[in-house]
């Protein structure tokens, strides 16, 4: 199957997962307790009987409910999700204004956790009974037993008050002046904390695996040829065996990415970083349902473009699945 | 524990049925025999705190903040109201282990049920499933049990159902992956050629073969549960009036550059819990694979 083919059944595939959540969505309100038009309206928003009849006749509750199934996604379809009555703004305004900041925080733990984990794996495979490993296998139980909005607060008070050489709080300073590059600056200071908090766990993950896949290759027999030719020990690790060793991890960070988005949500919290977990978390106090639900659709759109750029990543990394098929 | 048997000794577990083949793995394995004790320690803990403790969590008993060791009738200190840390602690482990279990007994029993029936059958029902697993991991867990959590009102249960419902398409996948190459094996042909319906077949037969694999990650399950029920409680979504130790965390919070002991300890609470229940997971691991036992 050549490439483009392949990537427009992968779109197609994606674009169906996504309206399976518009529906799951729709279903949802239905489900819950309560008139629907009150729970679009969100039970404490403080909407009014005027309120409640408008969304009763956009929306059509009174037809039957695959009729207002079709509304539903007609409205998304026009790019409105709805109407937040506690912020009183558009839902796809509330969400543009904060998908930018998830995005760069969730990226950088991501980039940071590979490229580290990936770094302190391949160091120790090469002993894999020696201290680095050890360090691995401790670093990846405080991953996966630490609670990582536990690690984030730890970390607050480490940083705020003992050693305050990064801010812990929001994503620029209160009183900010310069140009643009010291704003790009100041938010990369305010990034490091939330971003590294959040690689952690993925940290521990990443290294692990690849300490485990790259003591697997270097047992290969093209490694043993490579090292046979007399090539350089740092060209057989990185060039030969590093790549291979790379198939699996890319594998994981695809899965990864909804876990990515679930601990976002919570270092969010945690760090006051002004994205779409902290706007989850307003709109879950405030039973703002339209926002919410508007968040799951852009956090399972965000997992379905990073899973189809890290099938397109695999094909980049592996000749045999572009050129083989399967 | 008796290491007298040579055989034992010399760390090569001789043949013996393999229930047993793999408790004496697992004996001989020590994390793992730290993290059962270390469980063991927390479970009678929260026992003890749960059923025999009659101190109220709530109730105010000291001066706000009160650092811990400071004082003998609140030796863990006191939170930013004046409440006892020991008795929160003993009080909110009951509700965090129980949402763990219960959600993940939720998980094993849906991802168990749909994997099996997947692997089992094949065909488009496999494909469906397996596709309603796919969608299921493409919602970010906590936001989609957010959701849950906010649309029906916030209790032990709905938390409870919330991360079973998010959890279970992975073990779905490794049920399906267990039942598709079992169902080849001798024995289950052995079992159809006597008469066995695909019922018994799948429940009687497979499953039991199928179980170690499943163990460690219903063990695996309870710890990402646990910390789960904690993120929820946490952002405040657990029902308030049940103390638990991620409640403790969420409520403390704004508190923590004047006071850190109300938040670093229930922390400490929740690390341990999971840290032990993950050596047990990594313990079975080994314990029910040869392969990966010390010879």
């Amino acid at each position: 199957m050549g490439s483009i083919a392949y990537i427009a059944r992968r779109l197609l595939y994606g674009v169906i997962l996504l309206a399976g959540v518009l529906v799951l969505n729709f279903f949802l309100i239905h489900a819950a307790p309560g008139d629907p038009a009150e729970t679009i309206a969100g039970v404490m928003g403080g909407a009014t009987a005027k309120m409640l009849a408008e969304i009763r006749t956009s929306y059509g509750l009174d037809k039957p409910l695959v009729t207002q199934l079709v509304i539903y996604l007609e409205h998304i379809a026009h790019g409105d999700l709805g109407m937040s009555y506690y912020f009183n703004q558009p839902v796809m305004e509330l969400i543009a204004a904060r998908v930018g900041p998830t995005i760069l925080l969730v990226l950088a733990a991501q980039v940071f956790a590979i490229t580290s984990g990936v770094a302190m794996g391949v160091f120790a495979a090469r002993k894999p009974s020696g201290p680095l490993s050890a360090f691995i296998a401790v670093l990846s139980t405080i991953g996966y037993a630490a609670p990582v909005f536990w690690t984030g607060i730890m970390l607050v008070i480490l940083f705020a008050s003992i050693w305050p050489i990064f801010p812990v709080d929001g994503m620029t300073s209160a009183r900010f002046t310069g140009g643009y590059f010291a704003y790009v600056g100041d938010v990369l200071y305010h990034l490091v904390l939330p971003a590294f908090t959040l690689a952690i766990i993925f940290l521990a993950q990443y290294s692990r695996l690849s300490r485990a896949s790259m003591i697997d290759v270097l047992g290969a027999d093209y490694v043993r040829t490579a090292r046979a030719k007399g090539l350089s020990e740092s060209k057989v690790v990185f060039k030969h065996a590093l790549r291979n060793a790379l198939l699996p991890i890319i594998t994981v960070a695809g899965i990864q990415f909804g876990n990515l988005i679930s601990g976002a949500l919570l270092v969010e919290s945690v760090f006051n970083w002004p994205g779409m977990g902290r706007l989850a978390f307003d709109s879950v106090l405030r039973r703002d349902y339209p926002t919410l639900l508007g968040i799951l659709f852009f956090a399972a759109l965000m997992v379905v473009v990073a899973n189809l750029l890290t099938d397109l990543s695999y094909r980049f990394a592996d000749p045999r699945i572009r050129t083989g098929g399967r | 524990m008796s290491v007298a048997e040579p055989a034992v000794r010399s760390r090569v577990i001789e043949g013996a049925s393999p229930l047993r083949e793999a408790w004496i793995a697992y004996r001989l394995n020590k994390p793992a025999l730290f993290g059962t004790l270390l469980l063991i320690a927390i479970v009678a803990f929260v026992i003890y705190g749960t059923f025999f403790f009659k101190g109220d969590p709530y109730e105010i008993v000291w001066a706000p903040q009160t650092p811990p060791g400071t004082e003998a009738s609140v030796p863990f200190g006191t939170d930013y109201l004046g409440r006892d840390i020991l008795r929160g602690l003993l009080k909110g482990g009951g509700p965090t282990l129980a949402v763990g279990a219960a959600a993940a007994i939720i998980t094993l029993v849906i991802g168990i049920s749909l994997g099996g029936v997947a692997g089992f059958f094949g065909g488009w029902i496999d494909d469906f499933l397996m596709r309603v697993a796919e969608f299921f991991q493409v919602l970010p867990a906590l936001l989609f049990a957010m959701v849950v959590i906010t649309l029906f009102s916030p209790s032990t249960l709905t938390t409870a159902i919330a991360i079973g419902i998010v959890l279970w398409p992975q073990t779905a996948r490794l049920t399906r992956a267990e039942f598709l190459k079992i169902r080849e094996l001798e024995y289950v042909t052995a079992a159809r050629s006597i008469g066995a319906r695909n019922w018994r077949i799948m429940w009687k037969v497979i499953l039991p073969n199928a179980l170690p694999p499943l163990i460690v990650s219903a063990t695996l399950t309870v710890g990402v549960a646990i910390l789960f029920q904690a993120g929820l409680s946490f952002l405040g979504l657990d029902d308030p009036n049940t103390m638990s130790w991620g409640l403790m965390i969420g409520t403390n919070r704004q508190y923590i550059l004047d006071a850190w002991w109300p938040v670093t300890l229930p922390g400490i609470a929740i690390f341990l819990t999971v840290f032990a229940v993950s050596l047990i997971g990594d313990g079975l691991n080994d314990a029910f694979n040869p392969k990966l036992r010390e010879r």
